[in-house]
């Protein structure tokens, strides 16, 4: 089964954990066979938000933050159920600043 | 007369299913979910396989083993379900009626069953499940309570409690949340999740006195009995503990309120009143808990309450000890309400003037502001103190917090008491 670990971190803490520890979480999880993906992002200031409406493209600078937290990458994995994903989860170093928000991954309906 | 007898024999097997669904449903029903990976086709097949129970046991006979042949008949229900399902053939009236032939009971032996039973509690009782989903879904399905008589006694709306139980479900589908007991490295703190929702259902029915009052009493028992269920299942220290906790609170209900309904307080009760049986079981799981030396704050509470239940008049309690097992609790669980309840018990050792001063020290630091029992504390200290002015404040600070109707009862009379 597919997870998503969604990384939310404050805007004053996106650097609180070294990149180094990160590249060694990524490693150990590829070892473990569980990583599917992997990226730290740059912060929401730099995002773009586009929508399409009745057909015609709108783009509007960054999405309306509601929270401190923004998201601050992903861990994409496969774990055998939700318990090993909150395993998983807990080992992502930035848990410790943040939050991880662990979603399971839909199939899509063909 | 072949008629009659056949007649009363339909109904004593009537007896029978009965008295199997009440026993046996929760053991099945857990088994199921094994079994079929998913909490409402396992509902579904628990009901089907009373269905079939109903029709094939008067004509049959009662099996030798009946749980083993619901889950077999649950089982085969819901796998031809699914298989007509798929094909989409239209219901085969021949293949509905036909009979179960009960299979060999690999997944029914008692020991597999009863890790069912467990399975069932750690799952409903899943971290990642919301707090008052997680109450919902262990009554309703652990303890078999129709979701109307949950609502009724949480004094929840029922279709808002519905929807808790069919998120809660969805969320363990969806989301794959493992139908198993959790591994020893996790077990102590699932366990703690597993207990505080026994708990929390206790003091719901424990501290009614909103709404009918029968029906919320009922989840005092109900606690208690999945309490029983898991020292039975798993008997941890602190799963006693804290059934011991609830077996020494109960056995002072019928001596906690009067006859109208009005609160009596732990000194003025009725010691005669308290349920000695029950007693006698909490002492002895206290005991238990204690000797293992891995207890918690559950079994040091119940400690505490054991001593209450020893003294056979409230003049013969035994303060000091009480003082000791609170400190005890304040450095397993500190909290400004521990802190509050051994401010009261050190009043009771060494005078109301040594109490008051605790509590006035936790109210200037601006813990417990807001909450109700600690300005009754107060009140009742200074009236013993004969500071009247003083007690009358807090009482009237206590009587705009409170919410429960005989608390205010109780409160009241004591400032009328104030005025005499």
């Amino acid at each position: 089964m597919k997870y998503l670990c969604l990384v939310y971190l404050e805007s004053g803490k996106l650097h609180a954990v070294a990149d180094r520890e990160c590249l060694a979480c990524g490693d150990g999880l590829r070892k473990s066979g569980m990583l599917l993906a992997a990226e730290p992002l740059y912060p929401v200031e730099t995002a773009t938000t586009v929508r399409v409406r009745n057909g015609a493209v709108s783009v509007t600078d960054g999405p309306f933050a509601e929270t401190k937290e923004q998201l601050a990458g992903f861990y994409l994995i496969d774990a055998r159920d939700l318990n090993e994903a909150i395993q998983v989860a807990a080992k992502i170093p930035p848990a410790r600043e943040g939050s991880v928000e662990v979603r399971p991954v839909r199939e899509l309906n063909p | 007369m072949m008629r009659l007898v056949a007649v009363a024999a339909t109904e004593s097997v009537l007896e029978t299913v009965n008295a199997v669904y009440v026993s046996e449903s929760r053991r099945v029903l857990a088994t199921l979910i094994r079994l079929l990976g998913d909490f409402d086709a396992a509902e579904e097949a628990l009901h089907d396989a009373f269905r079939a129970a109903l029709e094939q046991w008067p004509r049959d006979g009662v099996p030798s083993n009946p749980r083993s042949w619901l889950v077999s008949a649950g089982r085969f229900k819901a796998i031809d379900g699914l298989r007509r399902q798929k094909r989409f053939d239209p219901l085969d009236e021949a293949g509905a009626a036909a009979d179960i032939a009960v299979e060999p009971e690999v997944w029914s032996g008692d020991e597999s069953v009863e890790d069912d039973r467990l399975r069932l509690i750690f799952t409903c009782c899943h971290p990642a499940l919301a707090a008052d989903a997680q109450v919902a879904l262990t009554l309703r399905e652990v303890c078999g309570l129709r979701t109307e008589e949950i609502a009724n006694a949480f004094l929840t709306p029922a279709p808002t409690l519905a929807q808790r139980i069919v998120r809660a479900k969805a969320k363990i589908r969806d989301a794959k949340i493992p139908y198993q007991v959790p591994a020893r490295e996790e077990l102590a703190e699932r366990l703690d999740t597993v207990l505080r929702v026994i708990y929390l259902v206790f003091n719901e029915g424990y501290a009614a006195s909103s709404g009918s009052t029968v029906t919320r009493r009922d989840l005092s028992g109900e606690a208690i009995r999945l309490g029983r269920l898991l020292v039975d299942l798993l008997p941890e220290p602190e799963a006693m503990g804290l059934l011991a906790l609830m077996l020494l609170h109960d056995s002072r209900r019928a001596a906690r309120t009067s006859a109208d309904g009005d609160v009596v307080l732990l000194d003025d009760q009725d010691r005669s009143l308290w349920d000695r049986e029950q007693i006698g079981e909490g002492l002895r799981l206290v005991r238990q808990a204690l000797s293992s030396q891995r207890f918690g704050a559950y079994t040091i509470q119940a400690a505490i309450a054991a001593v209450h239940a020893d003294a056979r008049e409230a003049s013969a309690t035994d303060w000091g000890e009480i003082v000791g097992l609170y400190d005890v609790l304040l450095r397993l669980n500190p909290s400004p309400v521990v802190e509050l309840n051994r401010a009261v018990a050190v009043a009771m050792r060494d005078g109301p003037e040594a109490g008051l001063a605790l509590v006035d020290a936790i109210l200037a630091r601006g813990d417990l502001g807001d909450y109700r029992l600690a300005h009754a504390a107060r009140a009742e200290l200074c009236r013993r103190l004969g500071r009247t002015s003083d007690a009358r404040a807090s009482f009237e600070r206590a009587l705009t917090l409170t919410r429960q109707e005989p608390e205010r009862r109780l409160l009241e009379r004591r400032l009328a008491e104030l005025s005499k």
